[in-house]
């Protein structure tokens, strides 16, 4: 089937901050290139969830004059808190004593979808085409193997696949250069990871699961600038995770919680988890006389330097957490993506201008302070195998006295898919039953997400083997894809008394957990169709 | 045969709403927008009547902030020739829209005017009626089925009893149902090439209107919550909560 052709300098999937200053970046350096952007979301920001606690210091270099550009960065970061919760008391941790890494007292509280858009306005006045609402679902390839650009996904197909009244077939895209920047598990990007070889001689990536409501609250306890961060309970000191609160501007607090995706107990539902953290009596007293009116969640990347694979192949580059920069300690990575984005654009320039390869990127790389930045953050999160204690520990040791500089890199040893122990090895976990008031359930909560995807399209979550689910993983791990899904996609019912997978792909937010999590890597997440899943606002 | 078409900027179908907490209206910070959904269906039934050669020219035309300028450019990338915004702050009630599209009509000298049923997001339900009455046209609403004739349309309509087909002599007006068609998806190239078709901006002082809101909005408030239901043992407990506590049989 031949498809229409558009042919472009660059091509970038994903409008998100690597994907931006990628395009932003490389319209300085030379503004007569003709670059495109494809956004899944139906809206730049949309599908965008993050803390978000932001380091200015790519943005100062790529934009040196944003505060005079009415950007969404505002509420300066005034004081911050660190507290080790007991089930009930909770120890507050000096702020001296935190590791540099972990202050914030320079940093800014913002909505990463704001500053999205906010750089998507930037780029569009720049020449850059934006269209949001394209899946990329495929890629490209040369004949001599290297990539030439993707395709977006065809429209109006029904659930088995055969063409509507509507079907409008996807296009190709064609580039000198096609920069990957879907984030965190980008379906495209695990294909070149794989295909390319790129994880080669790197530990497996490691990944987190990130909650985020937000919450109106009573103004007397809102505290505009505050940064919180929590360790310790409703966790057990084996599974890696934390919170965060943030008080924004207009009396909203953004309230998150991340958990590793290395958790053992399949019986744990990290969504359950963030519910009962709220109930603390440090955090429910804040919440409390005040409404949830955002919920959503997302993957991200926690492996670091060991993890992060090669970025560059030919034809094309991978930048941001598709590939993995995310600062695990400092818990940040708009800065870190948006710099790669950064390199990424002065190497295409090289690449289109001068015809150097685009293997120049890893020196470009090394050069820069994202890899000092991430060198000197690689031993952290490993160190939390040996749980919550002895983690914090090493990281004293390791972050304040040896400033990331100890002469050994710690490894990771397991994907998060193998993490799993058998069901009846482990205990089963009571949750409490959620009050409609500090704590919900997920039918509320995905209601909230805005999520949607057009009825009778083909299911966007594949399953390798359908049998496996029922036949294998329900015996062995009591099928924790119940569990794990932040939105109840998966859910097994009982039909004339047999159990049966059950995928409501409609309700699905994009996270990837599943595509991460699954013991056996049977479910692979693909596109939707354009402008599906979920209508964040200001996540 | 030309038609005229007009859409609306909304908040997207799926966005939960949100009520200002003074009470003054609904957040639109932030808020995804879309073209109203039933407008998609006016845009889509005016261009599979110009595929059929049953029309020359489409012209989208849409009244609002300068943001409203992206439901035009929607209409060109899926078919509509040419667009104009009509630039208006804030509300806009039905009558000053009405007003404001008899202006346009009398310029542009429309066969026909397509549009939504109504704007889900005030429900008025009211523009196409009252913009017949300004012209004076016939006027066909909830039209989930349209053939076109020379002089004449045969127009299906949704009414609360079933179906009703009416025959409306042309130049008319119609206001389309969801069941009218699937509107299409705009592609890629089409929406390249919407970039570059000719949109006309003017005021709606330059028309000669006044958009100032006859209605005083005095708050907007969230609908009451749901109270959790419960569940009866038999039909005879039923009937007795609907006819004693619920009074409603």
């Amino acid at each position: 089937m031949s498809r229409e052709v558009m042919e472009y300098d660059v091509v970038i999937v994903g409008a998100g901050p690597s994907g931006l200053a990628t395009a932003i970046k490389l319209k300085q350096l030379k503004s007569d290139l003709n670059i495109c952007i494809l956004e899944k979301a139906s809206e730049i920001g949309a599908h965008i969830l993050s803390g978000n606690v932001f380091e200015t210091r790519a943005l100062d270099e790529l934009l040196p004059n944003w505060k005079d550009l009415n950007s969404p960065i505002k509420t300066k970061v005034t004081k911050e808190k660190f507290l080790f919760l007991g089930k009930t008391k909770s120890l507050s941790w000096p702020t001296w004593l935190l590791p540099k890494v972990q202050q914030n007292h320079k940093n800014y509280i913002i909505s990463l979808a704001n500053l999205c858009r906010w750089l998507g306005e930037q780029a569009e006045s720049l020449g850059v085409e934006i269209f949001p609402g394209f899946p990329a679902s495929e890629i490209i390839y040369n004949e001599d193997g290297s990539v030439k650009g993707i395709a977006t996904q065809d429209m109006g197909l029904d659930k088995d696949g055969n063409k509507k009244d509507s079907f409008e077939s996807g296009i190709e895209l064609h580039a000198k250069v096609t920069v990957f920047a879907e984030g965190c598990r980008g379906h495209l990007g695990k294909e070149l990871i794989k295909k390319f070889e790129l994880d080669k001689g790197k530990d497996p990536q490691q990944y987190g699961i990130g909650f985020k409501e937000i919450w109106e609250i009573e103004e007397k306890k809102h505290d505009e600038g505050l940064v919180m961060h929590t360790a310790g309970w409703p966790l057990d000191n084996k599974t890696y995770g934390g919170s965060f609160v943030y008080h924004a501007e207009n009396k909203q607090i953004f309230l998150g919680y991340v958990i590793g995706l290395d958790y053992q107990n399949p019986h744990l539902s990290p969504f359950d988890e963030f519910q009962r953290f709220k109930t603390h009596p440090s955090i429910k007293k804040i919440l409390e006389g005040g409404k949830r009116i955002s919920y959503g969640a997302r993957a991200l990347i926690e492996g670091g330097l060991q993890s992060l694979p090669k970025m560059y192949m030919p034809g094309a580059l991978l930048v941001g957490c598709d590939a993995g920069t995310l600062n695990m300690p400092k818990i940040k990575g708009s800065h870190t993506a948006m710099k790669s984005g950064m390199i990424a654009a002065e190497t295409i320039f090289s690449h289109i201008t001068e015809k150097k390869s685009l293997s120049i990127y890893d020196d470009k790389f090394k050069r820069s302070w994202l890899y000092k930045e991430l060198r000197a953050a690689r031993n952290v999160k490993p160190s939390f195998k040996w749980g919550l204690i002895l983690g914090i520990i090493f990281t004293g040791i390791d972050q304040i006295i040896f400033r990331g500089k100890l002469p050994f890199t710690l490894k990771h040893h397991h994907a998060d898919h193998e993490t799993l122990k058998p069901a009846n090895e482990m205990p089963k976990i009571e949750y409490p039953k959620p009050d409609n008031i500090i704590t919900f359930d997920k039918t509320s909560s995905v209601y909230l997400t805005g999520t949607n995807h057009t009825e009778n399209q083909p299911v966007h979550l594949k399953l390798k083997n359908p049998n496996l689910p029922i036949d294998f993983t329900l015996n062995k791990y009591d099928e924790p894809a119940q569990r794990y899904c932040p939105v109840g996609v998966y859910e097994v019912q009982i039909e004339n008394s047999l159990p049966k997978f059950v995928i409501n792909s409609q309700n699905c937010i994009h996270c990837k957990t599943c595509d991460i999590k699954e013991p056996s890597q049977n479910i692979t997440w693909v596109t939707p169709e354009g402008g599906g899943g979920p209508k964040y606002g200001n996540m | 045969m030309k038609i005229l078409v007009a859409v609306k900027r909304v908040i997207d179908y799926n966005v939960q709403i949100r009520v200002k907490e003074d009470n003054s209206g609904v957040v639109t910070d932030n808020v995804k927008m879309s073209t109203n959904p039933p407008d998609d269906n006016a845009i889509e039934e005016a261009v599979k009547i110009k595929e059929a050669g049953k029309a020359k020219e489409i012209v989208a035309i849409t009244i609002g902030d300068d943001k409203a300028q992206e439901t035009v450019r929607k209409a060109l990338a899926v078919g509509a020739d040419r667009g104009i915004h009509v630039k208006a702050d804030g509300i806009v009630e039905p009558l000053a829209v009405s007003k404001i599209l008899k202006a346009v009509v009398e310029k542009e000298k429309p066969d026909l005017v397509f549009m939504g049923k109504q704007a889900i997001d005030d429900d008025c339900n009211q523009t196409g009626q009252m913009l017949a009455a300004l012209l004076d046209w016939p006027q066909a609403t909830f039209a989930s089925k349209i053939e076109v004739s020379e002089k004449s349309l045969t127009v299906t309509r949704e009414v609360d009893e079933g179906l009703e087909t009416i025959e409306v002599n042309i130049p008319a007006i119609v206001t389309c149902d969801l069941r009218l068609n699937e509107p299409r998806y705009a592609s890629l190239p089409n929406i390249m090439k919407a970039k570059k078709k000719p949109l006309d901006l003017m005021t709606a002082s330059d028309l000669g209107i006044d958009t100032k809101p006859r209605i005083e909005q005095i708050k907007v408030e969230e609908p009451p919550k749901r109270k959790a239901g419960i569940k009866v043992s038999n039909v005879a407990e039923l009937v007795n909560k609907l006819k004693n506590e619920a009074k409603v049989i």
